[in-house]
């Protein structure tokens, strides 16, 4: 009994930070795309702490616009939900919920910190922990696959076929570009692949793990559907894409699940090639405060990965359609591949230990 | 007709450099002056000779210049002016010599900006000037009166005075 109760806390917990840093992250965003292209950006509504008698309020942190994911969220579960007549009703429905969810399941094998309170700071510690994340991370592409088809129109139609083509292809990349790692750790499980980590250096310092970080990483945009793979939802192009004829809380849904699956993207990237909690110098095990100090540098590494992620987008313009084929098929697979055997000889070698 | 793609380098083809030494640019650029106007608190600076909303001037002796033609009532596309002319009084300086509007209203919610009232003045009482930002809180408080045009129009010299010698 008492365990569930932890369980049920520590998800909570989780998915309270995730969606936290889900509705932060896009004002990041915003301020980032805006000092990139010399603006301001967002930089008036604050928290509202008072409202005094004559109708102002005192509010925190306007300068940063601290309360505009409070604004956001209000004005788009304020708009009109309009559901269009020519849509079959119950795929228009279900694909905003199949979006969102995978990308936050995807959180329960994600290992955050080592020990806190003596309870492992991860949901579920699976033996398949990898396995398991891309065959939840699959299940995004029938959100919008299903979005686009049910949405009967032209563009997100389209949306949708460019899509389903783009995930498929690169989820190929995505999971080749990751078996070397786990000859080296010798485990699936990713709470051994950060120990592993902890234990000797972060994946990412051995040369022979550089060309598959870029595969993961470059996989990862597309997987998101980031620029510069994001086809799927080709403003220029498509008027928006699979989420055209979504309005209010269900556009909002594709929104966050974008947003979500940024960050569960990151917190992968961290895990397998960032050393996850790992720091040189921090201790592995500890007290509540090295606890603390290791969920801490999960979150700073995730951060930091974020921004690139937001970087990368107002830097990078948009592939096109038989490039992003190209690039996944023709150079990142047999990259990938290759990869393999490089590692395979230098495991022969015995230069991993 | 044949068109010879340039060859590549490695680094070219690599296609990362390029990818670098962008990322380095944008990254150069969330330290830079921003160009952003706040602004409510900051306000643009209208060049002279900005084009904005029609506009009633004077002369330097703080005598209306529009003489009640109603040309540009009659010239107006959208049919924004409205004015209703009277004579000076019989004892005023410049009492005979001619009219003046008595109202002159200018509905800026019809208004279209086109310039037809500045062209047709023969007395160039009426320019578009500085102004641009027109806002109100009624359909009322939005149609100008002579006054409200008059404060915003301010004065413009006037070279030839041709009234003084009336």
């Amino acid at each position: 009994m008492e365990a569930i109760l932890i369980h049920l806390i520590k998800i909570a917990c989780v998915l309270g930070v995730v969606l936290f840093i889900c509705a932060y992250i896009v004002l990041v965003e915003r301020r980032v795309c805006a000092f990139i292209q010399d603006r301001l950006g967002p930089n008036r509504v604050g928290i509202p702490l008072w409202i005094r008698k004559d109708g102002s309020a005192i509010t925190l942190g306007g300068k940063w616009a601290l309360g505009q994911p409070l604004v956001d969220a209000c004005k788009s579960l304020l708009k009109e939900d309009f559901v269009p007549a020519h849509v079959n009703k119950l795929y228009f429905w279900l694909a905003p919920m199949l979006a969102m969810s995978p990308a936050l399941i995807v959180f329960a094998v994600i290992p955050f910190g080592s020990k806190l309170f003596g309870e492992s700071m991860i949901l579920a510690d699976v033996n398949v922990g990898i396995l398991f994340v891309f065959a939840i991370a699959s299940f995004t592409v029938y959100g919008i696959m299903l979005a686009g088809w049910s949405s009967n129109s032209k563009y997100p139609f389209l949306g949708g076929i460019r899509s389903s083509a783009q995930l498929i292809s690169y989820e190929i990349c995505l999971g080749l570009s990751v078996i070397p790692l786990f000859m080296q750790v010798e485990s699936l499980k990713l709470s051994e692949v950060v120990t592993w980590q902890s234990n000797h250096l972060w994946l990412i310092c051995y040369p022979w793990n550089w060309l598959p970080a870029l595969i993961f990483l470059a996989s990862s945009f597309a997987e998101t559907n980031r620029l510069p793979f994001d086809l799927p939802e080709a403003e220029q192009e498509l008027a928006g894409g699979y989420n055209v004829e979504y309005s209010s809380m269900k556009f909002a849904m594709f929104f966050m699940a974008e947003y979500t699956s940024m960050i569960a993207a990151s917190a992968l990237m961290v895990t397998l090639f960032l050393g996850g909690w790992s720091l040189p110098f921090v201790p592995a095990t500890g007290g509540v405060l090295v606890g603390l100090a290791h969920i801490c540098i999960f979150l700073a590494k995730l951060f930091a990965l974020l921004f690139f992620f937001i970087w990368v987008r107002w830097t990078l313009p948009r592939f096109r359609y038989d490039q992003l084929m190209g690039l996944g098929w023709k150079v990142f697979l047999p990259l990938a591949l290759l990869n393999v055997l490089i590692v395979a000889g230098v495991i022969i070698l015995g230069w991993v230990k | 007709m044949k068109l010879e793609r340039p060859k590549l380098t490695l680094a070219e083809r690599l296609y990362l450099p390029a990818i670098l030494s962008g990322l380095a640019l944008t990254f150069s650029h969330i330290f830079r002056k921003k160009v952003t106007l706040q602004y409510p608190e900051e306000k643009p600076e209208i060049p002279p000779g900005y084009r904005g909303q029609p506009v009633l001037v004077k002369d330097e002796e703080g005598r209306v210049k529009c003489v009640a033609c109603q040309l540009c009532e009659f010239v107006c596309p959208p049919r924004a002016i409205t004015i209703k002319p009277m004579e000076y009084p019989e004892n005023a300086k410049y009492g005979k010599v001619e009219k003046i509007p008595a109202e002159f209203d200018i509905d800026m919610l019809r208004c279209i900006y086109c310039g037809y009232c500045e062209e047709v003045c023969p007395e160039q009482a009426i320019f578009l000037r500085g102004p641009y930002s027109v806002t109100g809180l009624s359909r009322k408080a939005m149609v100008f009166n002579k006054e409200k045009l008059l404060e915003l129009g301010g004065t413009l010299p006037d070279p030839i005075k041709k009234w003084q010698k009336k």
